[in-house]
């Protein structure tokens, strides 16, 4: 009996378990060993357990649809994805050089803007991006940080090149997933774990706590940190006071706080106390009624003015939001080669700029066969994959673009590597991808691994949690095999490829 | 700690409270029914009418329903949505307070009341229900108790706790004074006498609601009597559910917070609890009688009502500014 893997589809793409079809890569070839043991039934009460133990949690997302939300749980598949020491390690570089160039990138365009003087970048399409903040032109952030959490999403092509997606340089989420994923998983197959010498990732608030204080005002050795929350209605709620209680710092909303003087104080017991980080998990269109958005209720009001005059600081910076512009991110490999003199280690996906004439012109008469994606929308909204579309949508999109050519990138449809994942039942390949989440404070660290996040309806690319998507554990392995299954240059030695048929 | 934090933390116990003391109400009341073998519509109705009266919710519960009866005043009070103090909406309001301050109660908090909240949710609440009402209503008060357990038992005993504790103390107080009260509402069969066998057994009911039958029979030796069973209830200084009990652990937790001595006061809140405590403190049942026990409940409730407001006042000003 070969339980899970018994018919398993390998199909055209490049698969993180298995190398063809019955033959199973040697990083999981003792997940496979534990896994042949288990029956379906057995499987799917394991699967059963874990969701339970989300639930009691209340790790919980809200899907709000007639007159009262529904709390789902994010839909998290037993099935992690391996990735090997060596591998990770590139994949590490590429990210700490790429955060190092946005980083400088945004000191850049909100100070002397050389890289626009010397054309590197139009300056057009930075000066006219929507998340370009010409407010804080001259203002100089605290030790010279602006993304101190990125989630970079990263997919592996059809050859397993880790590739860029996308740069999430604003408000980043689903890393407490990775943290309760990993919890579900020791839970679950704690011999299995075991065997595996997997980097354990529950240094990450710590980080994420002193990479905060690192970049309090006037260098402050002991201040006051705290995470702003839009309240518990917004559907990564879980997230935020998860974070603030793994990091024993205090949750606020907007309401909590107060600006007197240029300070931002939190409305205490004991009267009013001041704050000196603000991580907040709110949009800069939120923060602040008086210089944003005016319908804001979500913000502090005055909250800039104490912001710019250096008496508190917020994570992310305001006006991140340029880097993660789309078509900003068609100009990260030069920016890095600007700023770093080095070539990218990490490549991005080929990418067409509809602002750009002749691009415009193939991406029109191509739009059935490309993915188009708005440039500053996220969460799987605002794109459309071409193959998959109706002549409707494409049709919408073809005036969008016309009307609004820097609105819009298109990249070719890529076929996202797959992993097995639990189904209906079965084990089939589903397409993933990677969102590690990286920290830049007194130097940049990366979580090890991050957000498997897996398209778990048949055939579709969307990952994200809003379309039917779902999650798995990362695991990174500390060497490249773990000593029951060593060997060398990636071929099997003792055992011979095991075989799953 | 954070004004709305504090407020949350103070209601989340409030709820829970008021939880408990329903699910109390309706198990000994459908034990007390049970004990009655004159069971005719009007008989039934009198036996109910007082659990609506003691909660002061008659006026929703007609427009929901036309009888009272059994079925529909434990659902009402138990399982109905719109009733905000239905045992259903205190743990679900309990729960939304909890979630606001998830960061401050410990996981184990978290979890214990989120699980009696989906157990509510899920229909497993309602089959238990329809199996033996009474087995439910254990069942609830136990994972009800487990919460308070855990609550004492992982969490840091510092401020956040003492409003959780005031919370407590303050519901169970008010709730205890209503339960003390019910008797008052409820009618003696014609033919029946105070201090006859019907009476007794409605004032042993009250013990029960109050989880004190047993020990009040180790204070009082004899024959149960209401006169001594108020005072059981209004005076007792060691039993958890009497009327001073409660308000001496106020006043200690209100101490706490704002640092200030016992017996001094810092805050007009600690000056009215330390006010309602001293009177508790050296009143007799004699005098509460001679004031009419159904008044002097009343005041107290007013009381109670005083202090709550004082401390929204104390401590979370901020939070309307």
């Amino acid at each position: 009996m070969n339980g899970l893997f018994k018919d398993y589809e390998v199909g055209d793409f490049f698969d993180e378990m298995f190398s063809a079809p019955g033959v199973v890569r040697p990083h999981y070839e003792l997940l496979a060993r534990r896994f042949r043991e288990m029956d379906p039934g057995e499987f799917e009460r394991k699967r059963e357990l874990a969701e339970k133990s989300y639930l009691n949690q209340g790790i919980t997302f809200t899907v709000y649809s007639g007159d009262e939300g529904t709390e789902r749980i994010f839909p998290f598949d037993l099935i992690p994805r391996i990735i090997p020491a060596r591998e990770w390690e590139h994949v590490e570089r590429g990210l700490i050089q790429r955060l190092t160039a946005l980083n400088m990138f945004l000191h850049d365009v909100y100070h002397e803007q050389r890289i626009l003087r010397e054309k590197i970048i139009p300056e057009e399409i930075i000066l006219g991006a929507k998340h370009f903040r010409p407010e804080l032109m001259g203002f100089d952030v605290p030790r010279d940080i602006y993304i101190h959490i990125c989630g970079t999403d990263l997919i592996r092509d059809r050859q397993g090149v880790y590739t860029v997606l996308e740069d999430n340089g604003r408000c980043p989420s689903g890393v407490s997933y990775v943290l309760e994923n990993r919890q579900a998983m020791k839970r679950v197959f704690p011999k299995l774990f075991s065997k595996y010498s997997v980097r354990p990732v529950d240094r990450y608030t710590q980080d994420l706590l002193a990479a905060l204080r690192y970049v309090a005002p006037h260098e402050n050795p002991d201040p006051t940190v705290v995470v702003l929350t839009p309240g518990i209605y917004n559907s990564a709620y879980f997230e935020h006071s998860f974070l603030a209680r793994s990091m024993g710092i205090e949750i606020v909303t907007g309401s909590d706080l107060v600006v007197k003087d240029a300070r931002v104080f939190m409305k205490t017991t004991k009267g009013l106390k001041q704050v000196d980080v603000i991580y907040r998990r709110i949009d800069d269109d939120f923060i602040d009624p008086t210089v944003f958005r005016k319908d804001s209720v979500l913000g502090v009001p005055g909250i800039m003015e104490a912001y710019r005059k250096g008496n508190v600081n917020l994570a992310n910076a305001i006006g991140t939001g340029v880097a993660d512009d789309k078509v900003t991110y068609y100009y990260v490999p030069r920016m890095i080669k600007f700023y770093l003199g080095e070539d990218p280690i990490l490549p991005n996906v080929e990418t067409y700029l509809t602002a750009d004439d002749s691009d415009r012109k193939y991406v029109l008469e191509n739009l059935d066969k490309l993915v188009v994606k708005a440039a500053n929308e996220s969460g799987g909204y605002g794109m459309i994959i071409g193959p998959q579309a109706t002549k409707e949508q494409i049709e919408k999109f073809r005036q969008a673009i016309q009307a609004d050519p820097r609105g819009y990138i298109a990249q070719p449809v890529i076929s996202l590597s797959r992993c097995p994942s639990f189904c209906d039942g079965r084990t089939e390949g589903r397409h993933i991808d990677l969102r590690p989440y990286i920290l830049s404070g007194e130097k940049i660290s990366i979580i090890p691994g991050g957000l498997t996040r897996v398209a778990l309806r048949k055939g579709s690319l969307v990952v994200n949690s809003s379309q039917g998507g779902g999650s798995k554990d990362t695991w990174v392995l500390d060497e490249d095999m773990a000593p029951e299954a060593a060997v060398s240059d990636g071929q099997s030695q003792s055992q011979g490829p095991v075989s799953v048929n | 700690m954070l004004s709305r934090v504090a407020d949350s933390c103070f209601w989340l116990s409030r709820y829970i409270e008021r939880a408990e003391t329903n699910a109390r109400i309706l198990d000994v009341n459908m034990q007390l029914m049970l004990d009655f073998e004159d069971q005719t519509a009007l008989s039934i109705q009198q036996h109910w009418q007082p659990v609506l009266a003691t909660l002061e919710d008659q006026e929703l519960f007609s427009k929901i329903h036309d009888a009272v009866t059994p079925d529909t005043v434990m659902d009402f009070v138990t399982f109905e949505k719109r009733n905000p103090n239905a045992i259903y909406s205190c743990i679900s309001i309990a729960r939304e307070n909890a979630r606001t301050v998830r960061e401050q109660i410990s996981s184990e908090m978290w979890e214990q009341l989120n699980r009696t909240f989906l157990y509510l949710r899920d229909g497993r609440a309602k089959a238990d229900f329809y199996d033996s009402p009474i087995d439910f209503y254990r069942r609830l008060v136990d994972q009800l108790h487990a919460f308070q357990g855990t609550t004492d038992a992982t969490m840091t005993h510092g401020e956040g706790w003492d409003f959780i504790q005031i919370g407590k103390y303050l519901e169970r107080a008010d709730s205890t004074s209503r339960v003390l009260d019910m008797k008052y509402h409820i009618l003696l069969p014609s033919g029946e006498q105070v201090g006859g066998h019907v009476d007794i057994t409605q004032w042993m009911a009250v013990l029960r609601s109050c989880s004190g039958l047993e020990a009040y029979l180790k204070s009082y030796v004899g024959q149960v009597s209401g006169w001594q069973v108020a005072e059981f209830l209004i005076l007792h200084d060691q039993f958890p559910r009497s009327i001073r009990f409660c308000v001496d652990n106020l006043d200690t937790s209100l101490h706490r917070i704002s640092g200030c001595e016992k017996n001094h006061f810092s805050t007009e809140a600690e000056r009215l609890s330390g006010l309602l405590r001293s009177n508790l403190d050296y009143t007799t049942i004699g005098s509460v009688f001679q004031t009419g026990l159904h008044q002097f409940l009343d005041q107290t409730q007013l009381r109670l009502n005083e202090i709550a407001d004082a401390i929204r006042k104390t401590y979370c000003q901020w939070m309307d500014e």
